[in-house]
């Protein structure tokens, strides 16, 4: 019976190491925008997840070298404040009209994604570069707005 | 009105499941069959039940009661008529009330079968079959009602609920906004119910294993009893996990299948551990061993499945910081955590009775060697549920950060997500050793085979799998050591499998001196499952060269690209030739462009990478123009273009090798499953046989 248990264990220590130097490898801080840019310097290089909401005046895209650049502004996280701010959607809202919210600028080098545009949630996976500009690998865009429940209005009568 | 009628239909059901819920558990304390035989109607009439509930919503769909919040959400007037069918299931509401219709079809038809040898189990089949029913009804009911209208007064306000609000009328927009385009695809349109198929379907095994658990008859019967469900269902899960990959492959233009999302991680979670417990019940079949074992993976896989059923409808996961966002979070893992307890309870009290009567004796045994597979299942499952909640531990950890100083910047409660790396690394060698399981397994004999008798079966496979990697290591250019082994492991198993049909073949052949080829059709036809499994295993080996292929060999570029300019990416390149933009009569604007496709300097046909805007949406979407052969797929997406002024557009190609072998697996795969879960001839009962002998002999 030993040998089982050996064996056993070996299988679980091998496990474990996977799933532990992995885990390191594939970290991802997740910040709002206040919070990376509350961390100064320190962020810097750091692998981050961060979300914000897209500002639709700052979006411009060169096609020639595939460089998508624009602005988010800071969005709470999470959720009790977003229900406070009356949802996603109106959070948004908020969050791209009210000129006192920290932004920050990000840069993309990809295909211009089809869900951009003002007020759609950006979650972004990169680093924080000195410059102070966020140069993200993976960009995923939520637009609230057209999926979820939201009664319509009579205008559309 | 239907939206009453329909309601009402879901609301009888939901009385109804708690009826037969009650009946079923009376009759069978007081020994009372009748009350058992009424459960069992009731169970039966929430089908017709529910097809009115599900009837009525596509009615509504279909005639454009946009007075319906949920018509509202998921149709518009210019969708075509399948479209709004198929509706049924494009959102959280919808889909619920169709899980619960399968679930209902599936449990009757279960109740509907011979009783007779398995009396004992009926009322708990019922009972299981029927909470899970029941829970789902009062989601529906309470949370997630597909039958909201909207209502309006003298102020203007639009309100949503069920029934007429005091001096409000009812409010009818003139148009719906419609299903996201992305999902107007056919992957798209099949994806969900396959998904939900299996989903349901494990159900079955579930009810019949706690059937077994509470009455004690715990022997393999109700194994026996739910194998091909099990299969049925496990078909029917990969299906939709297959088809979820496709379409992420054809219309979301990243040029991959798979993202590692953490929606995506769930739904194969409940495969993590169907596709262990398929192997491990054969052990309890042959050996009487693996009893508990196979009880908690069946447990766990229904609660997982119960999981996925959550977090893939609700969108909880794709929000970055949300888990209990919408208010059927609580219920679902309140129910989640109760049936386990419930489960795992009566699991406990007849541990006794579950113990092995076989004992693992060696390592490369047959039954070792199934263990050691489940066990690699178990841990990709370990590693799927930690990195989908370890978001939640960091945060919480940070309690340990307040508590010791000392650690304080390790768990500072800043909350820290794995992204697609972590499951790549931390699974690659995993898989890997799957396939190498997979390999061996078909040549170890049941109890005990020694290092000798499981080295001569591997001699010819090995030595043939060597040859074929040098072939390959020689006439191309890989020369990494992963992407080598990972081609070795493949055209090891692959000998292997085909080494065993062979070797049985010509055994057989030669015994009944028959051709061949008829020995092989009567192998696989007499051992249905062996063999139905070996061709699921040569399924996985070729969907795995495809994910080798594109996973490790995936290259890309992009440019800018004038009239006539080239652009070259390896063997392959393009020459972008036109561009036209014209609106259709959906409701569209396409942007689609030529490109001439070169392939070592040769012509070898034209691609058409265009992007649909949809007006009604406001949403544009990116449809990749595909050369696709066995070889490789050279993907085109059309990126951006000027209009008018310059005629410039860009693209980004993708070269995906093998990808291909990734789609043909799967129909290996499903071909394979149909041979293993087809009835074997010899299974009728033997009376009938002899009536049917005898009146042979008669004649």
């Amino acid at each position: 019976m030993n040998k089982f248990v050996v064996g056993g264990l070996l299988i679980l220590a091998a496990v474990v190491y996977l799933i532990a130097s992995s885990t390191i490898a594939g970290a991802q801080y997740f910040f709002t925008v206040d919070e990376l840019l509350g961390r100064g310097d320190e962020a810097v290089g750091t692998p981050a997840r961060i979300s914000g909401a897209v500002i639709g005046e700052t979006i411009q895209y060169d096609p020639d070298t595939l460089t998508l650049t624009f602005e988010v502004a800071h969005m709470p996280a999470d959720n009790e404040l977003l229900n406070d701010e009356g949802g996603l959607a109106l959070a948004l809202h908020q969050a791209v009209t009210d000129p006192g919210r920290a932004r920050l600028k990000v840069v993309y080098v990809g295909p211009l994604p089809d869900l951009l545009q003002n007020e759609a949630q950006a979650i972004m996976t990169g680093r924080l570069d000195a410059d102070g500009v966020f140069y993200a690998d993976e960009l995923l865009l939520k637009c609230p707005t057209r999926y979820e429940e939201a009664a319509p209005d009579q205008a559309g009568q | 009105m239907l939206a009453n009628f329909g309601y009402g239909a879901l609301v009888i059901s939901l009385a109804v499941s708690l009826y037969g819920i009650g009946a079923a558990i009376y009759g069978e304390r007081n020994k009372q069959p009748r009350w058992v035989d009424s459960a069992r109607n009731a169970m039966l009439l929430t089908f017709p039940l529910l097809t009115l509930a599900a009837a009525s919503i596509i009615i509504l769909l279909v005639t454009n009661r946009f007075e319906l919040d949920y018509v509202y959400s998921v149709t518009s007037r210019s969708m075509p008529t399948y479209l709004r069918v198929t509706a049924l299931w494009g959102g959280q509401p919808g889909s619920l009330v169709f899980w619960s219709w399968l679930l209902s079809l599936f449990t009757s038809a279960v109740t509907l079968r011979d009783w007779r040898r398995d009396r004992e189990f009926l009322p708990w089949v019922i009972v299981v079959a029927l909470v899970t029913l029941a829970f789902f009804l009062v989601l529906i009911i309470a949370f997630e009602n597909p039958f909201l209208r909207y209502w309006t007064g003298s102020s203007g306000a639009v309100v949503t609920a069920m029934f007429q609000p005091r001096g409000l009328e009812l409010f009818t927009p003139a148009d719906g906004r419609g299903l996201n385009p992305l999902l107007r695809h056919p992957g798209m349109i099949i994806h969900p119910p396959l998904l939900y198929l299996g989903f349901v379907s494990l159900t079955i095994p579930f009810a019949f294993a706690i059937a077994a658990l509470i009455t004690g008859r715990t022997d393999d019967r109700w194994i026996r009893l739910t194998r091909r469900w099990t299969l049925w269902a496990w078909l029917f899960l990969s299906l939709g996990l297959i088809l979820g990959g496709r379409w992420a492959y054809d219309v979301l233009g990243w040029g991959g299948y798979w993202g590692w999302d953490p929606v995506e991680v769930a739904a194969l979670m409940p495969w993590l551990t169907a596709t262990p417990f398929l192997h491990s019940v054969m052990i309890q079949e042959k050996r009487n061993m693996f009893k508990h074992w196979n009880m908690l993976l069946i447990i766990i896989t229904y609660d997982l499945m119960i999981l996925g059923t959550f977090l893939t409808r609700s969108g909880v996961l794709s929000s970055v910081h949300a888990f209990a966002q919408s208010a059927i979070g609580p219920m679902f893992f309140g129910y989640i955590v109760i049936t386990l307890a419930v489960s795992l309870a009566l699991l406990s009290r007849r541990w006794d009775e579950l113990k092995s009567e076989g004992e693992l004796t060696s390592w490369l045994s047959r039954e070792a060697l199934f263990l050691i597979n489940n066990l690699v299942f178990i841990a990709i499952l370990v590693v799927c549920l930690w990195g989908v909640f370890f978001p939640i531990l960091t945060e919480a950890l940070g309690i340990v950060g307040q508590a010791f100083p000392s650690v304080a910047h390790i768990f500072n409660g800043q909350k820290v997500t794995v992204g697609p790396l972590f499951y790549e690394r931390a699974t690659g060698p995993l898989w890997a050793a799957l396939l190498l399981l997979m390999g061996i397994a078909p040549l170890s004999a049941w109890r005990a085979s020694t290092g000798r008798t499981l080295g001569r079966g591997m001699v010819a496979p090995t030595i043939a799998s060597v040859v074929a990697l040098i072939a390959v290591a020689a006439f191309s250019e890989v020369r990494q050591w992963a992407a080598l082994l990972a081609i070795w492991l493949c055209f090891f198993v692959v000998f292997v499998t085909l080494y065993e049909f062979i070797r049985a073949a010509a055994a057989r052949a030669a015994a009944h001196s028959l051709n061949f080829i008829v020995a092989l059709w009567q192998l696989a036809g007499r051992n249905r499952r062996r063999y139905g499994g070996y061709i699921i295993h040569l399924g996985v080996v070729l969907m795995a060269v495809g994910i080798i292929g594109i996973e490790m060999f995936q290259t890309e570029t992009q440019a800018s690209l004038k009239l006539g300019e080239t652009l070259a990416l390896g063997r392959y390149s393009i020459r972008y030739d036109s561009l036209a933009e014209f609106d259709t009569n959906d409701n569209r604007n396409v942007a689609r462009a030529v490109v001439t496709v070169f392939k070592d300097g040769r012509e070898v046909g034209e691609l058409y990478p265009r992007r649909d805007y949809f007006y009604e949406s406001d949403q544009p979407m990116t449809i990749p123009g595909v050369r696709a052969s066995l070889e490789d797929d050279f993907y085109v997406l059309l990126v951006d273009w000027q209009p008018i002024s310059t005629q410039n557009a860009t693209f980004k190609v993708y070269h995906n090798p093998l990808v291909n072998w990734l789609w043909l697996g799967s129909l290996v795969f499903i071909a394979g499953t149909f041979v293993a879960a087809w009835p074997e001839k010899d299974a009728q009962p033997q009376p009938e046989r002899s009536r049917a002998a005898r009146a042979a002999a008669r004649a």
